[in-house]
């Protein structure tokens, strides 16, 4: 009998496993996670700015996101579970490329890298270090436990005054400055992130890749600025102020 | 001219190495770095000291067997090979550390003599044509258009120095990966086993423990041939949809 020659049939192991752990399906998953949490952190951001259309206005968005219920615990585990992807592959990467050169050159030279991409994981880890911080200070309310207790009347309800809590986190130089530097560091960390999701994704070439790069320089710096100007309109411009108390 | 040399000296690839310091001196400005060392060499003999190992062999910048990380920078400054690397680049006295490629895929076998053989293995994992003997097609029998034939020109300029490995800070070999995938893969020739190519070469390269990309480019600032790092865009792309055929059971 004749049977067919084997070699257009590849065998062995799963081919997903083998992309997932292959050092490309690696970056990829890495870059995949990237995008979901960029995403999150402009939505984040569009969120916040209600602090500036007034007390009710973000205590309503407050509100409605508490309204969500079950849906809104399916997105904070989706975004526990992306955090957790990105950190675990950045760290598989780091791990195997430390391998890869166990022998470091003594008269070493950055050749083109940038300080962006030299401290992915230093500004990843602090920024990590930041977002444990602030979910511990408006989330779970632990780092000043009289927010508990910050309560208001919207539209006859009784819910918890996010606008009076912000004011009051806000109104602290230290924790102002412990923001500043997570953001700062998520703004390093987005720099280079953003500009290299297209050559992980394969959407690129020599001469657009300057263009990726001045544009993701632009966008995390933006989002700096946005994020940044809450905290500093608090305790600098005296933002809420007298409002509600 | 006068140089300070600091040289990387190791036995056997299993001894330890270290820095030592050599004087270079009487050396011509029209000398190419490996003639330097050929000097340099010549004067250690006579003072019965052993010979720098490093390797060579065209000297004219085509081969890629010549390497060298000097003062941090693979082949040196300034795009080309180390053979096509004049001393009159550098200044009158100046200190210069030589060091072998640094790779864990390239282990040292002595002084700055590494093994390469591990690109080797990854042009056996998938880096040719499966093509008929017979007499050669008619060349004008297959049209390809003036934009793919430059491409694929350029990845085919990769002269498979291993300078990308060395540079990149994970010693990461995708530079020259994409140069080989995307030169037989963008041909004719080459295309009816680009997914089959792209996958065992990738999954060969991360089998010879080269490093994962970060997108450093640092590999890219380096290649004396000029192979652009957007061809490693590429491969991540080919290799991904290579990967999705396959595991949706279409063969590859
Ligand atoms: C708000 C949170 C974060 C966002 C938006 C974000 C986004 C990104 C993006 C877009 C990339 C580029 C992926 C690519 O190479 O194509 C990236 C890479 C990376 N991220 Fe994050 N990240 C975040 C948090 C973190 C954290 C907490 C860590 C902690 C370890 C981290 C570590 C890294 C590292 C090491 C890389 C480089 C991967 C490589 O070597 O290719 N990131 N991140
Ligand atoms: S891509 Fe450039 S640096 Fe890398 S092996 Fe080829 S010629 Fe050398
Ligand atoms: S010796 Fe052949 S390229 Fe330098």
């Amino acid at each position: 009998m004749i049977t067919s020659s084997s070699s257009s049939v590849r065998t062995g192991p799963c081919p997903a496993h083998l992309w997932i752990f292959s050092s490309i399906g690696k970056k990829t998953i890495v870059a995949l996670t990237g995008i979901a949490l960029i995403l999150f952190v402009i939505g984040h951001l569009l969120g916040n700015f209600s602090i500036y259309l007034g007390p009710d206005a973000m205590n309503l968005y407050a509100e409605k996101l508490h309204d969500l219920g079950p849906i809104l615990w399916v997105i904070r585990l989706g975004l526990i579970a992306v955090v957790v992807l990105h950190i675990y592959f950045t760290m598989l990467l780091w791990k195997e490329n430390r391998t890869a050169r166990p022998q470091k050159y003594i008269a070493s030279d950055p050749i083109k890298t940038t300080v962006f991409a030299r401290t992915m994981r230093l500004s990843g880890l602090i920024v990590l270090a930041f977002v444990i911080f602030h979910l511990a200070h408006f989330t779970v309310r632990v780092v000043d436990p009289s927010f508990q207790e910050m309560h208001t009347l919207l539209d006859g309800r009784r819910v918890h005054d996010v606008y009076a809590m912000v004011i009051k986190g806000f109104s602290s130089a230290p924790v102002v400055i412990v923001y500043v530097v997570g953001l700062f560091l998520l703004t390093f960390h987005l720099s280079h992130g953003i500009a290299s999701l297209f050559q992980t994704f394969g959407i690129t070439n020599s001469r657009i890749r300057r263009n990726y790069e001045c544009a993701a320089r632009v966008l995390a710096w933006a989002l700096f600025a946005g994020y940044v100007s809450i905290p500093i309109a608090v305790l600098v411009f005296g933002l809420g102020k007298g409002v509600g108390q | 001219m006068k140089f300070h040399l600091k040289v990387w000296r190791q036995k056997t690839c299993k001894a330890p190495g270290k820095l030592e310091e050599y004087v270079a001196e009487n050396i011509p400005a029209e000398a190419s770095f490996l003639e330097m060392l050929d000097i340099v060499n010549s004067q250690l003999t006579g003072k019965n000291i052993e010979p720098i190992q490093f390797d060579s062999d065209c000297r004219e910048g085509i081969c890629g067997t010549c390497s060298l990380t000097i003062n941090g920078i693979p082949h040196g400054k300034g795009r080309g090979t180390t053979c096509q690397l004049y001393m009159r680049n550098f200044k009158d006295g100046e200190t210069i550390t030589i060091e072998p490629f640094r790779a864990d895929a390239f282990p040292v076998q002595r002084d700055l003599v590494t093994n390469r053989s591990a690109f080797d293995r990854v042009i056996q994992a998938g880096g040719y044509i499966s093509e008929r003997c017979g007499s050669a097609p008619d060349a004008n029998a297959v049209p390809i258009s003036k934009v793919i034939a430059d491409q694929a020109m350029d990845a085919a300029a990769c002269i498979g120095c291993g300078a990308c490995a060395a540079a990149c800070p994970n010693s990461s070999a995708m530079l020259f990966v994409s140069a080989k995938v995307t030169h037989l893969g963008l041909l004719p020739q080459g295309k009816p086993e680009k997914s089959r190519r792209v996958l065992n070469m990738v999954h060969q390269m991360d089998e010879e423990g080269f490093g994962n990309c970060s997108n450093y480019y640092a590999c890219e600032a380096v290649c004396p041939a000029g192979v652009p790092a957007s061809f490693i865009g590429r491969m991540n792309r080919e290799f991904t949809a290579a990967s999705v055929k396959e595991m949706v059971g279409m063969s590859v």
